[in-house]
């Protein structure tokens, strides 16, 4: 093995610049749950709500005021707040126990808790349904990256053609029409009237791969309308930009071939910014596609999240927010580490 | 903000506007299969002795629990007695004989001693878990022991801690696991439950049919988690474990004997349950035949609703039932203290605005009480006539304004549920019409979630905010003038916390009505008392009725043995079969 090239990144140096950037990242994760405990608990106080108003929310209805008590009790309302973070806190680290009533369960850490509402601890939660989110994501990513990049070069390259005004035309249409917009529509016509697609389910991928990607076509397309629309304006932007360069005048000229100089040389240039947005946009899907998975019924993350929400459920509102910001944080990271590959001038320090 | 939600509020009541217009032709319709519109309401709808095929429900949201010890809402007492059998329950029946309470787990109907603090239920023998072990009486005690720990299982009803002897001192098996120091309930033999009340209650069996009584055997409860796998002994079993939000799947309980339940079927092989659907999406999945049931059973969404009303093939698979809801706006009379003030809302408002609010006809019938029809013995009450066409007497208002010693109005606050367009709508129509007669209303959105606990169902929040009425609804407990009304006019139910007392009603003959029911013995004598609990909180112009609600399910073609029940006010979940 030879010397590593003057600037370019030893494994050393790759490992000391993640692990930072990973510890960076901790400490972000736990500001994150200082806040949203705060203002689950802090805001609503600071509005007058009481504990008893806080509990009634769990109890059915017209609940005596015993009931409000012991519910406090169980959940810990009655403890300050400072306190109830602690041990938020403290079982995310150490692991912690769910006492069931007629059992003691072990929590071990990562311990987010267990759901006020169904009793169920939120990380095997939080990761059985991020299976679902994973599908949507990764799958509307891969078809968005691909069809978004192909229509901006090929517009790039046919700049003011009837092709590059009607692709950019739709991709101005899918810009502005939201998720909820197109996958009500989708699902009217293809699924309802017309029944050429199937409905929109979730399979599991282990146990029927081709069922899986069937049922998940729709909610691909939807996302992939969305977000291709502003991969192809970029990438012909960049292309457009690129091609005007002197290097690229400097490669033909050296006599390569056009499809060398258009994708070695044009694409590979274009796609640092487009590197950035994927990361951030694959990351904000990983912590919950909400909109798409509310269009289309689908329990993933972003659903579980609102109905977290909605049933003022804190410790799977922090799982998943924490889990979201955890997506972002690795998406960033994996994002900035590409940089040094596909841009040799982006160095890891 | 405001022009914001009063668009909104516009657009909803527009658009029930236009579903009333276009189902206002004939108000029945027959399909290519025989059957009809509304037919459910009345009979059963393709009956059938069929086995075999997979059932499907589906909903938007969850069951509040499927733990029967832990549920309130009708839908999973409904739902329930596919897999649990508690010691009494519901006639199958559609309309006003779906209230009849029949024995279930228990081989006839309570008997109570003549003080009616102590009542005997004997239960069947032979019947069995899925396991095959038989359910004694114990089994009964340890179900209803374990939903006095309220911290553990504090969602069901609160009757047993408010009513068994020890019920609010016994902390239940989970602090204390010796059943001898649970005095509430005990067992002289293996297939003998008394209960031991601390009040005479003549209408405990409807207690009863609450799944809390379902047995549960206490080596197999797992407490909070029970819910992902209670013990059946109904017809069904959990196939695995209930996922929350997402759902499960029933089979067949091998050990359920038909020979010991008049009041289930056992039809189809396989029942899956898909909880958190879009209901926009559940809806077309009904129409189109992928979905048989909305668990939900309040009815399809307005898109829906309207397709179904234009379409004849369509209408004649729906029916169009009382949901068990009333529709109504209580009123502070903290916040406003003088009846005549109070009056001058009940005689302005526009109520044939609020009516189409709802839905019109499809959405329910004006209310002139608070109980609703599915209420044994419940009379329509004279004071507030109503018909459609009304809308509001604006001389009438104004009289009663001088009498409260406004002649100008007044100005106060209206909540609604912000996610609920038939609401703002309602909230809308009223503001507008009682402008006319001084009263300047401001309407105030809120969070459904936390609409009845903390902010609408909080006497401390609407009187530091001003909120003198709201919007409101609520369905019996069971169905007597008891199960409805205790928890809306009782002084005693009033907390500043999921207060159902909106009202902040402290009327002394209501409250000496409520001591006096639970010693009758004679349901004609208790009904008229509950009338004129009824008639009482509309004399002090307490609430603002609006509508008894109704709600237009569709109805399935594959489904068989189709009947709404009457008291539930949707499917008869526990006998339906399917053709397919």
């Amino acid at each position: 093995m030879g010397a590593q090239p003057a600037g370019h990144p030893t494994p050393h140096t790759v490992i000391a610049y993640i692990i930072r950037r990973l510890l960076g990242a901790i400490g972000l994760l736990f500001v994150i749950s200082a806040v949203t405990f705060a203002i689950f608990f802090l805001l609503p106080r600071a509005a007058g709500m009481t504990t008893d108003q806080l509990a009634a929310r769990f109890a059915g209805k017209a609940p005596d005021h015993a009931t409000l008590v012991a519910i406090e009790h169980r959940f810990g309302f009655d403890k300050p707040v400072a306190e109830q973070y602690w041990q938020f806190v403290k079982q995310l680290v150490a692991g912690g126990t769910y006492d069931t009533g007629t059992r003691t369960l072990d929590c071990p850490a990562p311990c987010m808790g267990y759901s006020f509402r169904t009793n169920q601890p939120v990380l095997q939660t939080v990761i059985d349904r991020a299976g679902v989110t994973f599908s949507i994501a990764v799958g509307g990513a891969i078809l968005w990256l691909l069809s978004g990049v192909a229509i901006g070069v090929l517009s790039a390259l046919r700049k003011g053609t009837m092709f590059d005004r009607v692709s950019m035309g739709v991709a101005l249409a899918g810009v502005s029409l939201p998720v909820f917009f197109t996958a009500e529509l989708s699902q009217a016509f293809l699924v309802h009237k017309w029944q050429l697609m199937p409905d929109v389910n979730y399979v599991n991928f282990v146990s029927n791969p081709l069922q899986w990607a069937q049922e998940l076509i729709l909610p691909w397309i939807t996302l992939a309308f969305l977000y291709a629309a502003l991969y192809a304006r970029l990438t012909r932007a960049g292309m457009l930009d690129t091609l005007n360069e002197d290097y690229i005048r400097t490669a033909r000229a050296k006599g390569l071939r056009e499809k060398t100089v258009i994708i070695k040389h044009g694409l590979r240039a274009t796609l640092t910014p487009l590197l950035t947005v994927f990361g951030l946009d694959v990351g904000l899907l990983l912590g919950g596609a909400v909109l798409t998975e509310k269009a289309f019924g689908l329990k993933g993350l972003g659903m579980l999240a609102l109905d977290g929400i909605g049933s003022s459920d804190l410790p799977v509102v922090v799982g998943v927010t924490l889990i979201g910001a955890l997506f972002i944080v690795l998406a960033n990271l994996a994002v900035d580490i590409l940089y040094a590959v596909v841009d040799p001038r982006v160095r890891l320090s | 903000m405001k022009s914001k939600i009063m668009a909104l509020a516009g657009l909803g009541l527009v658009t029930s506007l236009g579903v009333a217009a276009c189902g206002s032709g004939s108000s029945s319709s027959s399909g290519a299969s025989g059957v009809s519109y509304d037919a459910a309401t009345t009979g059963v709808v393709n009956p059938s002795t069929h086995k075999g095929g997979t059932l499907n429900f589906g909903m938007a949201g969850d069951v509040d629990s499927t733990d029967p010890g832990n549920t309130y809402l009708a839908l999973s007492v409904d739902f329930d007695r596919l897999y649990v059998r508690p010691l009494t329950t519901y006639a199958s029946k559609p309309g006003q004989a779906g209230g009849t309470i029949v024995p279930d787990l228990a081989d006839g109907l309570g008997v109570p001693s003549a003080d009616m603090k102590t009542w005997t239920f004997k239960i069947k023998k032979g019947i069995k878990y899925e396991d095959g072990t038989e359910v004694k009486a114990a089994d009964v005690k340890y179900a209803v022991s374990r939903t006095l720990d309220r911290g553990v299982l504090g969602n069901g009803p609160s009757y047993f801690t408010q009513l068994l002897i020890d019920g609010s001192t016994y902390k239940g098996p989970y602090k204390d696991k010796n059943q001898a120091d649970f005095k509430g309930v005990t067992t002289p033999d293996d297939y003998t439950v008394v209960f031991h009340l601390n009040t005479a209650f003549p209408e405990f069996n409807y207690v009863v049919a609450f799944g809390q009584t379902a047995p549960v055997p206490q080596a197999k409860d797992t407490g909070a988690q029970y819910a992902l796998h209670p013990m059946s002994t109904g017809p069904y079993m959990w196939q695995g474990n209930y996922t929350p939000g997402k759902g499960g799947t029933l089979v067949r309980n091998p050990n359920w004997d038909a020979s010991t339940d008049p009041n289930r079927k056992q039809l189809p092989d396989t029942i899956n349950f898909t909880a958190g659907m879009k209901q926009e999406e559940l809806d077309q999945r009904l129409i189109s035949g992928t979905m048989d049931v909305d668990a939900n059973g309040t009815g399809v969404a307005d898109a829906a609703r309207q397709q179904i009303l234009t379409d004849p093939k369509l209408k004649a698979n729906a029916d169009d039932p009382y949901s068990g809801f009333s529709w109504y706006l209580p009123i502070d009379t903290e916040v406003i203290p003088n009846v005549n003030c109070r009056k001058a809302i009940i005689d302005g408002a526009d109520r044939d605005a609020m009516w189409r609010a709802y839905g019109a006809q499809y959405g329910g019938e004006m209310s002139t009480s608070l109980m609703p029809p599915n209420i044994s013995g419940r009379q329509p009450s004279t004071l507030y006539p109503v018909k459609p066409g009304d809308h509001g007497d604006v001389a009438k208002a104004k009289a009663d304004l001088v009498a409260c010693g406004k002649p100008n109005g007044f100005a106060v606050n209206i909540s609604f549920r912000s996610e609920r367009p038939k609401e703002q709508a309602t909230a809308l129509a009223l503001q507008q019409s009682l402008a006319k007669v001084g009263i300047q209303l401001t309407l105030k959105g809120m969070p459904a979630t936390t609409y009845t606990t903390s902010q609408f169902g909080s006497h401390t929040f609407n009187k530091s905010n001003n909120i003198g009425l709201g919007t409101y609804g609520w369905a019996a407990d069971w169905p007597s003038g008891y199960g409805f009304l205790n928890a809306l006019t009782s002084s005693a139910a009033i907390v500043d916390s999921g207060n159902s007392n909106v009202t902040m009603l402290k009327d002394p003959t209501v409250d000496a009505a409520w001591k006096q029911v639970v010693t009758l013995n004679d349901q004609a004598a208790r009904e008229k008392l509950y009338n004129q609990v009824d008639n009482t909180l509309l004399e002090q112009a307490g609430v603002l009725p609006n509508v008894y609600a109704k709600s237009l399910d569709y109805r399935s073609p594959h489904l068989t043995n189709v009947l709404v029940q009457g008291y539930y006010g949707m499917y008869d979940y526990a006998n339906l079969g399917v053709t397919k």
